[in-house]
């Protein structure tokens, strides 16, 4: 019931319950907005403060490139929602058919 | 509206069909323009094997020769079998999960038109200067430095109509997900069903490599870069990779839907439910996903290295695991089943073993090392002919007549089928067995004669002779659908009285909303389960009502033109024709026009009232 709009005139939506719903999103949403500050603060501190060489950073920030994506995508797409199971599928296999390729190209072809 | 059909003149049947948004009447066209692009390939087959039934034959040149090979290969996969392939994933599978039409029945037409635009381009190119002649893969070392504008044809003609191909995959895709009758769970869907679903989903992730290394090859060509030049610092082997990384899945996406037409035709005329359900649909998934990583057995020997070379060999093996796993669920349909020799189960039983000998030379090419040896001989044009004809080819072929009385509510002659099947399968057997052996010997493919005294002379004529005989088969077909078209016996809903799946539970050919009330699927076969339970048909799963329908559009054909003048006008700007830069803008214009009118205009469809519906259950029950 919490994809009907409250608006729907459906007797069976429950405010209340929708209500709570609603910060509990919130209260997600905040917290990854949060975390996503912290963590792009950090992928510019890695690069600023001296004393860490180019192999650490490349690969400290791609991995930290890599934690935004699941939280833009889980928290901010609402892929962890009920419902997104066919997307989640299809993103996960493009992206398996995609990196399989760069792989075959980076170690075959450009190595 | 009315919903009673009504003679119609020549005209306006012409324009209903350039109209149309209906997924039956997209079906037809498919069939229709596949059909087409078939015989056009066929005869380009058959010129093949009169030059090569003799040695040192004239009967065309060696640069014509390259031609018709190029444009055998290329419109026999992507102007034949796709469309073919669509012309049923249309017709049947919005009827086999009870749906009225596709999800998006305006993308449904626009597909076709790209699709037919873009074959008609690609062909036109024997009337303008020559076709492509650097093979079907079109590798870019040959076809960066080949004359005239053969490649630019195959590049643009292709990239439209790949375009088609590719909408029309995730229209399908988002029709199985979103466009279920109630009850219809994944695992209560067809295996035809099953298999759309999977193939669309590799036409998701195969086209996008083939849209970027005909983008590549195009900037090359056409506007001076050099992605694919050696020379200048280019890689021609990375066209290799991007070409296969599209080549391989889509020969999946061809024989999947295949395998879906058998397991339905092993069903209905063994008169039992698909032995092995679960695991037919876990191998079709696992086909599937192993497609994708097996791209580079096509070039064992560009040098990969004995680690890459290893790896894909060994992928490759493992998809033989699944494809076993089919065969061996159809063998035990058929046991204890009352099986039923229909025209479509002729076709189902050759299938089994010309695909296991298509298979066990698949397993002997994959093997890297052993394939140094067969490589670009006529081993793997047997090779490959064995899948693609034994699977695909026979797959369609038998899909025409099974639903032939459903798109066209006539039965084709069963007799006549029988004489086309014989004429088919023992030609294709004779033409293809012995070029094993021609491969063996050491014939070398795409060369356009050979020398008397090498040994080649006796085989080659037997694969000529069994082109002829193919030839023979498929005139018959083509004899038979005249003939029962001319006819006009009409059938009713079942006409294999044994159907099991929601296609079979209304008329043939189906009222254009197919389903006056959605039906209530309660298990696999759906259709067979009320008859097992005595009813006459589907127990609706909704109260009469009103039907909501989209209206007929002309843009997709508009669309769809646009790029067809567009393409010309890229191709031939290169030779400084100072018309080409208008053409090209002119039909950008008209393509991207449509758009903006389609996006702007609102249309809201139609609907069929209930009252409508209800004086219909009187007149014709």
């Amino acid at each position: 019931m919490t994809n009907q709009p409250l608006s729907s005139g459906n007797p069976r939506v429950d405010v209340e319950y929708r209500r709570k719903k609603s910060a509990e999103e919130m209260r997600y949403q905040v917290i990854s907005f949060t975390l996503m500050i912290f963590l792009t603060l950090v992928a510019f501190a890695s690069v600023a403060l001296k004393g860490f060489t180019a192999w650490f950073t490349v690969p400290f920030i791609l991995l930290l490139a890599a934690v935004q994506v699941v939280f833009q995508l889980f928290y901010f797409m609402h892929m962890s929602h009920k419902g997104h199971e066919a997307p989640t599928l299809f993103l996960f296999s493009g992206l398996f058919v995609g990196l399989t390729a760069i792989l075959a190209f980076s170690t075959i072809i450009w190595w | 509206m009315s919903t009673i059909a009504q003679k119609k003149g020549f005209g306006a049947t012409v324009w209903d069909f350039l109209t149309t948004v209906d997924h039956k009447k997209i079906a037809i066209l498919y069939l229709i323009a596949g059909g087409f692009f078939f015989l056009v390939g066929g005869l380009e087959a058959v010129f093949i094997r009169i030059q090569l039934a003799v040695p040192n034959n004239d009967f065309v040149s060696a640069g014509a020769f390259n031609e018709i090979i190029t444009m055998h290969g290329t419109t026999m996969i992507f102007l034949a079998a796709m469309p073919l392939i669509f012309a049923f994933m249309n017709a049947v599978m919005p009827l086999q999960i009870g749906a009225r039409d596709v999800a998006f029945p305006f993308v449904n037409a626009l597909g076709f038109w790209l699709f037919f635009f873009g074959g008609i381009f690609l062909n036109l190119s024997w009337f303008l200067g020559g076709a492509p002649d650097a093979g079907w893969t079109s590798y870019a070392s040959l076809a960066l430095h080949s004359k005239g504008h053969g490649i630019d044809f195959y590049v643009l003609g292709l990239q439209i109509s790949g375009i088609g191909t590719l909408i029309g995959g995730i229209n399908f895709l988002v029709t199985i997900i979103n466009m279920r009758a109630p009850g219809m769970t994944y695992m209560r869907m067809p295996l035809f069903t099953w298999t759309t679903f999977v193939a669309s989903a590799l036409i998701l992730f195969a086209f996008p490599p083939l849209t970027v290394g005909l983008t590549l090859m195009m900037f090359d060509r056409l506007f001076g870069a050099n992605f694919f030049d050696v020379t200048m610092g280019g890689n021609t082997v990375i066209w290799e990779h991007l070409f296969w990384i599209f080549g391989h899945p889509e020969v999946y996406i061809l024989i999947l839907p295949a395998f879906g037409i058998f397991s339905e035709i092993f069903s209905i005329f063994s008169r039992k439910r698909l032995f092995g359900y679960s695991s037919m649909v876990f191998a079709t998934v696992l086909i599937g996903f192993l497609g994708f990583m097996v791209w580079a057995h096509h070039m064992f020997t560009t040098g990969l290295g004995p680690v890459a070379n290893a790896i894909f060999a060994v992928a490759t093996m493992a998809i033989g695991v699944p494809t076993g796993i089919k065969i061996f669920n159809w063998l035990f349909t058929m046991w204890g089943g009352s099986v039923k020799f229909t025209v479509p189960m002729y076709y189902a039983f050759g299938f089994i073993p010309s695909f296991v000998m298509g298979g066990v030379t698949g397993v002997m090419v994959a093997t890297a090392a052993a394939d140094y040896q067969y490589h670009d001989t006529y081993f793997v044009v047997a090779h490959f002919h064995y899948v693609i004809v034994g699977g695909v080819v026979l797959g369609i072929l038998a899909g025409v007549h099974l639903w032939w009385p459903k798109m066209f509510g006539t039965m084709l002659s069963e007799t006549l089928g029988k004489v086309t099947f014989w004429f088919f399968f023992i030609g294709f057997h004779l033409t293809f067995f012995i070029q094993h052996f021609l491969g063996l010997w050491g014939m070398p493919r795409r060369v356009f004669t050979y020398l008397p005294g090498q040994g080649f002379d006796t085989a080659n004529m037997v694969s000529s002779i069994g082109a002829a005989f193919m030839s023979i088969g498929v005139l018959v077909m083509l004899y038979n659908i005249i003939m029962t078209s001319v006819k006009n016996v009409k059938v009713g809903n079942d006409p294999w009285e044994d159907g099991r799946t929601l296609e079979w539970s209304i008329p043939s050919p189906p009222p254009f909303y197919n389903f006056k009330q959605l039906p209530l699927v309660r298990g696999l076969d759906a259709y067979w389960i009320e008859k097992m339970d005595g009813k006459k048909g589907m127990t609706p799963a909704e109260p009469l009502g009103d039907i909501h329908m989209p209206n007929g559009s002309f843009i997709p054909f508009m669309i769809a033109l646009g790029l067809f003048i567009a393409a010309f006008g890229a191709m031939y700007h290169v030779d400084k024709e100072a018309w080409a830069l208008p053409v090209l803008i002119i039909g950008l214009l008209v393509t991207f026009g449509s758009m903006f009118v389609r996006s702007i205009k609102d249309d809201h469809g139609f609907h069929i009232h209930k009252e409508e519906l209800q004086d219909e259950k009187g007149a014709k029950a």
